[in-house]
């Protein structure tokens, strides 16, 4: 699975072209594919997985069905090496979210766990790139992966009272060239603009760097419901 | 593993007669049907003759047919066409949430670009329009009504005559988008009352890029393209005769078999939506339960996300199609969904199955075999749980 991830990420064509080219009959690469079939670290709705839930250290939970995903996750950490030592996740939400998710469980498991301070540091670039990509309209998917561990690790932080360590969401920067941030896009949908057109007049967002419109208008989406629901 | 494919909605397996006679065009009756010799007189006499025999099957004249590539450029012809021709006697149009973009986004450029005004008429919970709303929405600079046959998501069935009779009434024209109602619905234009009505052959068998434009005599319209003077000057550009014979045959060919098929897609679509109603919890059926199309069975199956479920069928090598946020580019569900009153956590969930001529009772089984696990897996997995009433009351608020 390794070199087959090495060799696709040399091919420097356009993700959607990519993963086009690349399936037969599949949009997405062998291992999101083997990710969506076969999650690891599910989180079953059964009695195991309602003990696991009130043994966990930590949950973390994002999004809202009402706007297409939903993603719940779960931690076991050991205090007195700050590792995460177990992840569980559930998932309302594509393909690519799924498959993200369960990579990103097995990223901050494997190797006797992650400390704290490296899981904080993903990026969701990090599971696409162990994905072997993904579409870029797709990118969304995987930010909601991330943001569950990052409410995931904020838990813990609440419950173990090292509130010091707690990270404020947002400003979080979507697009580099006009450093434009999720804080950013969430007051300008407050101020009214609840559609990319309305967003890129106010603040440029993706103009010139097309590759973000997929994250802004995730954020949008998620603002909008939020607040206007 | 046999393919299953119930994704006719989106378009139709070329049919071997159809296939047939178009091979004649392509390298046998190969000439340009505007050149002044036997080659190019031998194509125009084809053209001719498929519109005459399109013409006679809408009970039309031939000359108020135009051959277009497809249902979106009809489409565009029609509303951007009429929209510039009447610019001095109206800008105002009416049409329903519930249409295909190819109508949606014309109209939006309409307004953007040509300073029409849209009325976006709401539609009932099984997403048809009401011809009372639409009579209410008239006002004197309406210069056009554009409402589809049949719905190309949920399937539901518009009462054409009634509108028609409406915006004759008033003395409005009429345009239908009639793509997904070809195979299933009478297409008599009188008997309709419209004005306009576009099709394409990609839905009844026949090759995709092929279409129609009916426009009733007198009715003006400022052509999109511009050159040779091709259809009566409405449509410059050489003529795609081989594709121009394979829409005529199939349209042909699906309007003489349109009875037996609805009946016949009737039964196989009621055996899987009752199906997959009762073998699987929390799902209901979208559009109208009767004034629908025979062969499209749109269901929501609730705290499960529709591309998810769309994938795990194509293990199978089951092809269907979802109204889901996943698969579009804009990552909204589907906007005729919504319109039904349906929330988003429900519209997520929705899925498409359309049956074609060739869908057996064994592929129908065959989808009800693996369904209910997919879902029990996909359920398994999923952290949200709706409750059923709650989708009930959002419904019965419409
Ligand atoms: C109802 C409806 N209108 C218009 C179209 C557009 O037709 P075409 O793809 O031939 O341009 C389609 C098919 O996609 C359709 O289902
Ligand atoms: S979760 Fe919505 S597109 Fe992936």
């Amino acid at each position: 699975m390794e070199t087959e991830i090495q060799t696709q990420s040399k091919l420097n064509i356009h993700p959607d072209v990519k993963a086009k080219v690349e399936s037969k009959k599949w949009f997405y690469t062998d291992t999101v594919k083997d990710h969506f079939f076969n999650p690891r670290n599910l989180l079953i709705n059964d009695e195991e997985g309602e003990q696991y839930s009130k043994n966990a250290d930590a949950i973390g939970m994002v999004g809202s069905p009402a706007c297409g995903d939903a993603l719940k996750l779960w931690l076991k950490i050991d205090k007195n090496i700050d590792k995460i030592m177990d992840c569980k996740f559930q998932t309302f939400g594509c393909a690519s979210a799924i498959a993200s998710t369960s990579m990103l469980s097995v990223m901050v498991t494997e190797n006797d766990g992650m400390k704290i301070d490296d899981a904080l540091k993903l990026k969701p670039q990090d599971i696409i790139a162990r994905l072997g990509n993904l579409p870029s309209r797709k990118f969304h998917c995987s930010v909601l992966g991330d943001k569950a561990l990052r409410s995931a690790i904020n838990d813990y932080f609440r419950r173990s009272n090292q509130n010091n360590r707690i990270v404020v969401e947002g400003a979080r920067i979507i697009d580099p060239e006009t450093k434009t941030t999720d804080k950013d896009i969430e007051e300008a949908v407050l101020e009214g603009a609840l559609n990319l057109e309305d967003i890129q007049k106010k603040l440029k967002v993706g103009i010139s760097n097309k590759a973000v419109i997929p994250a802004v208008e995730e954020l949008i989406r998620f603002y909008k419901e939020k607040y206007f629901g | 593993m046999k393919e299953i494919y119930l994704d006719n909605a989106a378009t139709t397996k070329l049919r071997e007669e159809v296939k047939q006679e178009m091979l004649n065009y392509f390298d046998v009756v190969y000439g340009n049907p505007g050149s002044f010799h036997g080659k190019g007189l031998e194509a125009k006499n084809a053209v001719e003759d498929a519109r005459e025999r399109v013409a006679k099957l809408i009970n039309a004249k031939s000359r108020e047919i135009t051959f277009t590539a497809g249902g979106t450029e009809s489409i565009n012809l029609a509303l951007k066409g009429l929209a510039k021709a009447m610019k001095d006697k109206g800008n105002h149009i009416i049409t329903s949430r519930a249409e295909h973009h190819a109508v949606l986004n014309t109209c939006e450029y309409l307004e953007k670009y040509e300073c029409c005004e849209v009325t976006y008429l709401e539609v009932d919970k099984y997403g048809m329009v009401n011809p009372s709303d639409v009579e209410s929405a008239i006002k004197p600079n309406t210069i056009l009504i554009t409402i589809m046959y049949a719905n190309n998501e949920i399937g539901t069935i518009n009462p054409m005559a009634e509108i028609g009779t409406i915006a004759r009434k008033h003395n409005i024209y009429f345009h239908t988008d009639a793509c997904q109602a070809a195979g299933y619905c009478d297409l008599d234009t009188e008997k309709l009352n419209v004005d306009m009505m576009t099709l394409n052959g990609s839905k009844v068998y026949g090759p995709k890029g092929t279409g129609i434009l009916y426009a009733k005599t007198g009715i003006q319209l400022v052509p999109l393209v511009h050159g040779g003077g091709q259809e009566r000057n409405l449509r410059s550009g050489t003529e795609n005769v081989p594709g121009i014979m394979g829409f005529a045959k199939a349209l042909e060919l699906a309007q003489t078999e349109r009875e037996y098929e609805f009946n016949k897609l009737t039964k196989l679509r009621d055996k899987l939506v009752n199906g997959i109603l009762e073998s699987v919890s929390k799902t209901f059926l979208n559009g109208h339960p009767t004034q629908r199309l025979p062969n499209n069975a749109n269901v929501s199956i609730l705290d499960i996300e529709g591309e998810a479920l769309t994938l795990y069928l194509n293990e199978y090598d089951i092809y269907t199609s979802t109204g889901s946020a996943c698969t579009s580019q804009t990552l909204d569900p589907s906007h005729v969904v919504l319109a039904t009153g349906l929330p988003y956590e429900a519209a997520h969930g929705s899925i498409r199955f359309t049956l074609g001529k060739e869908t057996t009772e064994d592929d129908i089984e065959k989808v009800l075999e693996v369904l209910p696990g997919i879902v029990k897996t996909l359920r398994q997995i999923s952290p949200v749980n709706v409750a059923v009433e709650h989708i009930v009351e959002a419904r019965s608020k419409k």
